[in-house]
């Protein structure tokens, strides 16, 4: 027939060409990622500066690859250059408030590499549970998690998803979270968190952690070189988020100890007291550090490269916070726009996907500290029954904003693309809901 | 937290029954030895399929969970206090149980539970009433830290507040595969929910199969394998009665038609655009004698092929433009009278249909703008009242024009937002409108729905559940259960089972289950 494609000689192999060894480390926010794809009749070759760099390049080959109706596998010459706009392309999964097990975790990897995704940022601890099992604390899973036969992760379990990411090329930063979310640290290290009072009586329940005791430091020194171990990344998330003051201001050795440092009223100054020493700790230990926004809203001294990650979104305030953190000279990472627990019905992909990280006033300078972003997805009412759908496809808008260029922002080629990509992840066995009305060749079989 | 076993009886059971005393002494069952039985003087015996179905497909995975078939025991319960429980008689007391029988309206759910040592007793007017009575005293099972299982000497009395308990799923928007179609007929059944409400066809798709016009579904459905077979609707249909659930199919006309025309030539009505046809089509065309032996052909079909009294015939949101363009449709308004109110033409045409219903013996279900259009209904035609906007008030005219009327606007749970949404749908009181006593008898119920714009089997049942179970509990349990923090423990150990059992329930909160999905 007329319009019939015509069949070139059949590609038998994609050629990879790799210029900077590497296979065995580990992904850095510093990794290049960019890669050229050529295929033509006779010849199709991957190179890429990096080994991270031909992971992207196959996963869009493979997105490249058409099935006609014969079955029969065709692939349409194709030149691409391409390279991520942002080195910081990150999902949060939060597996405190609900335990995630292993093979959901290692399924996310999966699908973030199909998004061209390259952070795992693991929220593993909060106030709900503690299920990281620690070497040099194993008390603090046995008593903390949910249920601790069950609800942890084993050192295996972490190596496993260190690695398993690795292969994705994605990096693994976990988050410690201190010094608030850390009611579940209590029960396993008594005499860290600081005991609330009713007048002159404990009232039995718990605060953040105690900042103005020696063992508090010894603890999170130990804690944290472990940590530092375990984790290969350069990064760790120390958290510093919504530190509730009322538990300090109730106990009177900490009202002492305010008088004592001159610290007035001003609570977010004991806040800063811990914190700096906390981040003096892990830089010690080689890491360096990425914290929310309110460390940095506290005053809190920080090391110029620290990254500041913003995500409070009271009406769109998030953009001058922004603006705030580069021009204080601070690398920054966004996320308010893009907290993905937050449902609502319809195509709220969309938003997410109109979000512009760059769109505030500020210099060039300033809009290069702009590392990137994460879509987040805490964990209050997800768990493994409804994280794939909850996650995919939405997620997908956010990790075309953090690769793709600024110009690619048409949400009707971004609906067709999208669509099609939720049924190729079908198709993968990803569990991925819905954009709208519709279908796909092959239809999600299991239930 | 989320607990992690049912570990008080009270707090264990959802929907919470009418009557419920439970004692401290408890009973001890061994999973090798006890026996779900008919007991002396039921109507229902071993012939009885659907009991013999719910004692071995249900009460002994869903009360012991999957491993606990061993083989017959002789060895007594190790050295415990409590006493053992042998059996659970079953005995349903109406001449005729109903066994082979489809439910409906007015079948009994009532039921009376006495849990004492030796045997329980569950006694149920109807076989209905007694799969409720199992369901319940299967949430009354609970296993100790040491892997016994034990039940707390009780004593229930109960029965549904409401007689139309529904869920809506939509399978045109998405198609969904028979499976997840089942597994929801399973939740649905451990929430006492009674009516699947199959809206099954609509614009985007037509997936129904039909016998006497099969281009509708070759032409009309997504692709040729997102269809639903005579044996698959004979399936969905065996598998609903089993577990004392009405499938009401919904062939919603005139408007939300789009996929019919595909299939049926001359059944929509053409639009026009200045003087000429514009391509696109619009609403049934209710003009013409060929859409009426048309639909008369098609009502005969599913009548015959569903069972249930009532047949749901849809009538909502007929978008008139299109009628307003097409010439022939001007003059026949003309001609009878009705000047430019084509809400007399939609009434005219939704008159016709639910004569040719009637004609097959088949009850109807309308949605509200039938009502609200003013078309002449036959005095049993219920009208499901879904617009969120002033409800209450169109409660009242409902009930107040006679009608019986089920509920669901505030019930609609593809609207989802962030949070414990749950509490919402559990705290709507159906009856708090302006009414009568007699008024209020006339609200048989109400239904969950589950629009399928955005929801496929990927997510239909972490959507579904726990959130429809709040309704489910509304609609059977007394109307003085309202109680959140209460509600709040028995829905997050009633999810922590739902897992158990297979079903993909989402958190209520955060916490966990000592069975977590797989």
């Amino acid at each position: 027939a007329e319009n019939e494609p015509s069949w070139e000689t059949p590609c038998s192999e994609l050629l990879v060409y790799v210029s900077t060894p590497g296979c065995d480390g580990f992904p850095s926010l510093d990794s290049k990622e960019s890669y050229k794809l050529s295929v033509s009749k006779g010849s199709m070759l991957l190179s890429a500066e990096t080994v991270w760099g031909a992971l992207r390049g196959l996963e869009t080959f493979s997105q490249l690859i058409g099935r006609d109706e014969n079955g029969t596998y065709y692939i349409n010459e194709t030149e691409i250059v391409d390279f991520p706009r942002f080195p910081h392309r990150g999902l949060l999964l939060d597996t405190s408030r609900h335990y995630l097990p292993l093979r959901a975790i290692l399924e996310t990897l999966d699908v973030m590499a199909y998004n061209k995704f390259n952070v795992f940022h693991w929220h593993i601890v909060d106030d709900p549970s503690f299920p990281y099992e620690s070497s040099t604390f194993p008390e603090l899973s046995k008593q903390g998690a949910f249920n601790a036969m069950t609800h942890v992760y084993t050192a295996s379990d972490v190596r496993t998803v260190i690695e398993h990411a690795r292969l994705r090329g994605i990096r693994v930063i976990a988050e410690f979270d201190t010094p608030g979310h850390t009611l579940s640290w209590g029960p396993g290290a008594p005499g860290l968190l600081t005991p609330c009072y009713i007048g002159k009586a404990p009232s039995g329940v718990y605060g953040p952690i105690n900042p103005i005791v020696n063992s508090t430091y010894q603890f999170v020194t130990s804690l944290f070189q472990e940590v530092s171990t375990v984790f290969p990344d350069f990064f760790l998330h120390l958290g510093g988020d919504e530190v509730d003051f009322t538990c300090w201001k109730s106990n009177p050795e900490i009202r002492a100890f305010m008088k004592e440092m001159g610290f007035g009223e001003d609570y977010k100054k004991l806040e800063s007291f811990y914190i700096q020493r906390l981040l003096h700790i892990v830089s010690s230990l080689g890491k360096g550090y990425i914290v929310w926004q309110e460390v940095f809203d506290n005053n809190v001294k920080l090391r110029p490269d620290t990254i500041i990650h913003v995500w409070k979104d009271n009406s769109m305030q998030y953009m001058s916070e922004m603006a705030n953190v580069t021009r204080a000279g601070y690398r920054a990472l966004l996320s308010a726009p893009w907290y993905l627990n937050r449902i609502s019905y319809g195509q709220d992909w969309i938003a997410a996907y109109k979000v512009e990280p760059l769109n505030f006033a500020g210099s060039h300078e300033q809009k290069a500290l702009v590392m990137g972003g994460e879509a987040c997805m805490w964990g209050e009412y997800v768990d493994v029954t409804n994280l794939t759908p909850r996650l995919w496809p939405r997620a997908g808008a956010v990790a075309e904003r953090l690769w793709s260029n600024e110009t690619v922002r048409d949400v009707e080629d971004a609906y067709a693309r999208l669509a099609e990509f939720r049924c190729t992840l079908l198709g993968r066995g990803v569990q991925a809901q819905p954009l709208y009305v519709g279908y796909c060749d092959h239809e999600f079989g299991g239930v | 937290w989320e607990l992690a076993a049912d570990a008080v009886p009270e707090h264990s059971l959802w929907p919470l029954p009418q009557r419920v005393r439970t004692y401290p002494r408890q009973l001890q069952l061994a999973p090798s030895r006890f026996q779900l039985v008919h007991g002396a003087g039921s109507s229902a015996g071993p012939g009885c399929g659907l009991l013999q179905d719910a004692f071995r497909r249900g009460y002994y995975e869903y009360m012991f969970g999957h491993s606990r078939r061993r083989t017959r025991g002789r060895r007594p319960l190790a050295a415990r206090a409590e006493p053992e429980l042998f059996q659970l008689q079953v005995v349903v007391e109406a001449g005729d149980p109903g066994c082979d029988r489809h439910p409906q309206l007015t079948s009994s759910e009532a039921y009376h539970l006495t849990v004492t040592e030796p045997v329980a007793i569950l006694k149920a007017y109807e076989v209905w009433g007694a799969l409720r009575g199992l369901e319940t005293f299967s949430q009354l099972v609970h296993e100790d830290d040491y892997g016994s299982f034990l039940v707390n000497e009780s004593e229930i009395n109960d029965f549904p507040r409401f007689a139309h308990r529904g869920i809506l799923l939509d399978t045109a928007r998405h198609y969904l595969p028979l499976k997840s179609i089942l597994t929801n007929l399973d939740a649905m059944a451990f929430n006492k929910f009674n009516v699947l409400h199959w809206h099954i066809v609509d614009d985007q798709s037509f997936p129904y199969q039909s016998i006497y016009f099969p281009e509708l579904s070759d032409k009309g459905a997504y692709s040729s394998n997102l269809i639903y077979t005579p044996t698959d609707v004979r399936l969905v249909i065996e598998y609903a009665r089993l577990r004392g659930i009405r499938v009401i199919p919904e062939f919603d006309t005139p408007g939300h038609t789009q996929s019919w025309g595909k299939g049926q030539k001359d059944l929509l009505t053409p639009c026009y655009n200045g003087g000429q046809p514009s391509g696109s089509f619009g609403p049934v065309n209710p003009v013409w004698n060929t859409t009426y032996d048309f639909m008369t052909t098609f009502f005969k079909e599913i009548s015959s092929v569903f069972p249930d009294e009532f047949i749901h015939l849809g009538g909502d949101e007929v978008d008139f433009s299109c009628w307003k363009s097409n010439p022939e449709v001007k003059e026949f308004m003309k001609k009878q009278g009705f000047g430019i109110d084509y809400a007399k033409l939609e009434s005219y045409y939704v008159q016709n249909i639910l004569d040719i219903v009637s004609s097959y013996n088949k009850g109807q279900m309308v949605w509200q703008e039938v009502f609200d259009h003013k078309a002449q209904l036959k005095p049993d035609t219920v009208v499901q009242v879904w617009m969120a906007n002033n409800y209450a008030h169109e409660m009242s005219r409902v009930t107040g024009a006679g009608f019986t009327t089920v509920l669901s606007a505030p019930w609609y749970l593809d609207y989802i937002s962030y949070g414990q949404d749950w509490k919402k749908y559990y705290s709507v009181e159906p009856l708090n409108f302006p009414g009568s006593e007699k008024q209020k008898k006339l609200v048989i119920g109400g239904e969950a729905c589950l629009w399928g714009e955005f929801v496929d089997a990927t997510n239909l049942t972490p959507r579904l559940w726990p959130r429809a179970s709040a309704v489910g509990e509304r609609l059977w349990s007394s109307s003085n259960v309202t109680n959140l923090e209460d509600a709040y423990k028995r829905l997050t150990n009633h999810r922590c089972r739902m897992l158990r059992r297979g079903i993909a329930a989402e958190p209520v909160f955060v916490g966990y289950c000592a069975h977590e999905a797989r």
